[in-house]
């Protein structure tokens, strides 16, 4: 049977995403996908989907969900928590498990302190491919629901009915440490003092962040005089940090530019990308280099990890729901369980850095 | 071949063939592209995602779970080697319509201000842009935006000090030598002066973009009239399973 989940409020941004669409940079297309792969795959597994099935990423909560007329389970990844209202009134549901609405229940997701992405995948979603991916990258209107982010009344299908609920038994490590990056491709634009501020000095991010790239604000990174600040442009690839003018680097993500005409000191390594990617403005980040060698060993380290959190996926018990609630209860930002209160959508005013 | 490896993160490398905006060495990005291609193809170099070609650079992605820099660097500098300089392809010739000034709202409202940096009057400058042929050197920034050159140095300027945070779809600019057009809105720093009607990229469309690196493109000045004729027109062009034969001149330019 064909579930409907209706979408009461994209809240301040959300869309489809899977995995991305690899493989058409030569003609200009980004990859896109999950700002952070891997908690797509922890939701979608929660579910029995296939891990690289779409979901939905949310940016910054305000994401409200209702079932129609047949229940539709979902599951929940990422440091939120969220309010399920139905006929016997309200309670709180957890991330990081899965939970079935009943028909006519809604869910609306709150932010938490820790960062600003979340997902909620759907059990048996269906939404159709376009150039081998469902991710939406709606600057050039593609994937998703015709091309476009999530609006209200929004309509995703999804297979009815539940199958037992899950939970991780292991919760992700918020890992505290320092973002790694590669030096290059053009650190030799830049002076000795600069590279080592990016090394040394902590970086703010700014709000200005939205899936194709996220503005940092820290001590200036100066290029040489005899190179400059633009070279003849060339490619970027997700994690690229590219340095304008005016010396505050931008860490490009899902849905950056294919092509870039300023220097780019570093590139964060794949492991890290997606933990900074879901920094909230305001969250200070401190830069460390490794080798391309170590680079790899993480990434390496990153999947087996994710390998690790997935094998350990268990039927939800009560007793492992009141942990979880323990966990989160000193995190809570804003009174997500109370539904009366509209939360704001958060307004992301346009901006430029692209400089093709 | 001269070239350098860059270190571009554990998923990606670029092998840079030099720092310039020059025809020699676009063909030595084509024949390395199509170098490591036949390698990848071949199953030399398993765990490589694709390869991005620009006008003095290829870099090559790949997936740390399945392959490493270490393995593949060897292959690729193997490729290299092997890679024989080509012409870069010859592709079609496109005559795209242009509607060139404001006449457009939005559109092309830099026409005057560029005129005048370069000293000319704007009928001059759209004269200039309007009779030259252009080649596309490289897609990319955008799907579909084409990078062409090159641009008479007399209409040749810095970007914008200040970039545009919205620029619209359809928009052609200049910058420097060269010449695009916005397939998409988007923020963006290059100097607008006219609108071109057509679709620039589709998913029904085998290869997606219009334009490929190795096209030529010249330009047809039309009025506001014709442009909205044909703006109505883009839905059912973008929806053909084909990319709009209309603007074709010639299908492969003659040897």
């Amino acid at each position: 049977m064909r579930a409907v989940l209706e979408v009461v409020s994209p809240g301040a941004m959300a869309s489809i995403q899977d995995l991305g669409r690899p493989g058409l940079r030569r003609v200009g297309v980004p990859h896109a996908g999950a700002l952070e792969p891997g908690w797509l795959r922890l939701a979608n597994a929660l579910l029995g989907n296939a891990e690289d099935a779409p979901a939905i990423e949310f940016l910054a909560g305000g994401l409200v969900l209702r079932a129609r007329e047949l229940p539709v389970q979902i599951a929940l990844a990422g440091h939120f928590a969220a309010a399920l209202t139905g006929a016997d009134g309200q309670r709180r549901v957890e991330s990081w498990r899965s939970v079935t609405l009943a028909p006519g229940e809604t869910l609306r997701c709150g932010m938490l302190s820790a960062g600003r992405v979340g997902y909620v995948a759907l059990a048996g979603i269906r939404v159709p491919q376009q150039l081998g991916s469902a991710s939406t990258y709606a600057r050039a209107r593609l994937g998703g629901l015709d091309g476009r982010l999530l609006t209200p009344a929004a309509q995703l299908l999804a297979t009815a009915g539940s199958h037992g609920e899950k939970r991780l038994r292991t919760l992700p490590v918020d890992a505290k440490a320092a973002i790694r990056v590669v030096l290059g491709p053009q650190d030799n634009y830049f002076d000795a003092g600069s590279i080592a501020r990016l090394l040394s000095e902590p970086y703010e991010v700014l709000a200005a962040a939205d899936r194709m790239g996220m503005r940092l604000d820290g001590p200036l990174l100066r290029h040489r005089p005899e190179k400059g600040s633009e070279i003849i442009s060339d490619a970027t690839v997700p994690g690229s940090m590219q340095v304008p003018g005016q010396g505050q680097p931008i860490v490009l993500l899902a849905d950056g530019q294919t092509a870039g005409g300023y220097p780019k000191i570093a590139t964060v390594i794949s492991a890290d990308l997606p933990r900074l990617a879901v920094m909230a403005p305001g969250q200070i980040v401190r830069f460390a280099a490794v080798s391309v060698v170590a680079a790899e060993q993480a990434a390496r380290a990153r999947a087996a990890t994710l390998r690790a959190l997935i094998a350990d996926i268990g039927p939800l018990a009560e007793a492992g729901a009141l942990d979880l609630q323990a966990i989160y209860a000193v995190n809570l930002v804003s009174g997500v369980v109370d539904a009366r209160s509209e939360e704001p959508p958060i307004s992301s005013a346009p901006y430029s850095w692209e400089r093709n | 071949m001269d070239f350098r490896i860059l270190d571009a993160g554990d998923t990606a490398l670029t092998i840079e063939l030099g720092d310039r905006l020059d025809r020699h060495l676009l063909a030595a990005v084509t024949a390395v592209d199509e170098a490591l291609a036949k390698a990848i193809a071949g199953g030399y170099l398993p765990g490589i995602v694709e390869t991005v070609p620009t006008f003095r650079s290829l870099t090559v992605i790949y997936d740390p779970l399945l392959t490493s820099r270490a393995e593949i660097e060897p292959g690729i500098r193997a490729a290299i080697a092997a890679a024989v300089a080509v012409s870069v392809r010859r592709g079609r010739l496109w005559q795209l319509p242009v509607c060139y000034g404001d006449q457009i709202a939005t559109c092309g409202p830099d026409l005057e201000a560029l005129a005048e940096a370069c000293d000319l009057t704007p009928a001059e400058v759209v004269r200039l842009h309007s009779t030259g042929t252009y080649e596309v050197y490289m897609l990319g920034f955008l799907p579909g935006f084409p990078f062409m050159g090159d641009l008479p140095e007399v209409l040749a300027r810095p970007r914008r000090s200040e970039p545009r945070v919205r620029v619209p779809a359809g928009s052609v600019a200049m910058a420097g030598t060269l010449t695009a057009i916005y397939p998409w809105e988007s923020p963006g720093g290059w100097h607008l002066i006219g609108a071109c009607p057509l679709p620039l990229f589709s998913v029904a469309w085998p290869q997606a973009a219009l334009l490929l690196p190795g096209d030529r493109v010249c330009w047809r000045p039309i009025d506001a009239a014709e442009y909205h004729s044909l703006s109505e027109a883009m839905p059912a062009m973008s929806a053909s399973p084909l990319p709009p034969g209309a603007f074709l001149l010639t299908d492969e330019a003659p040897r």
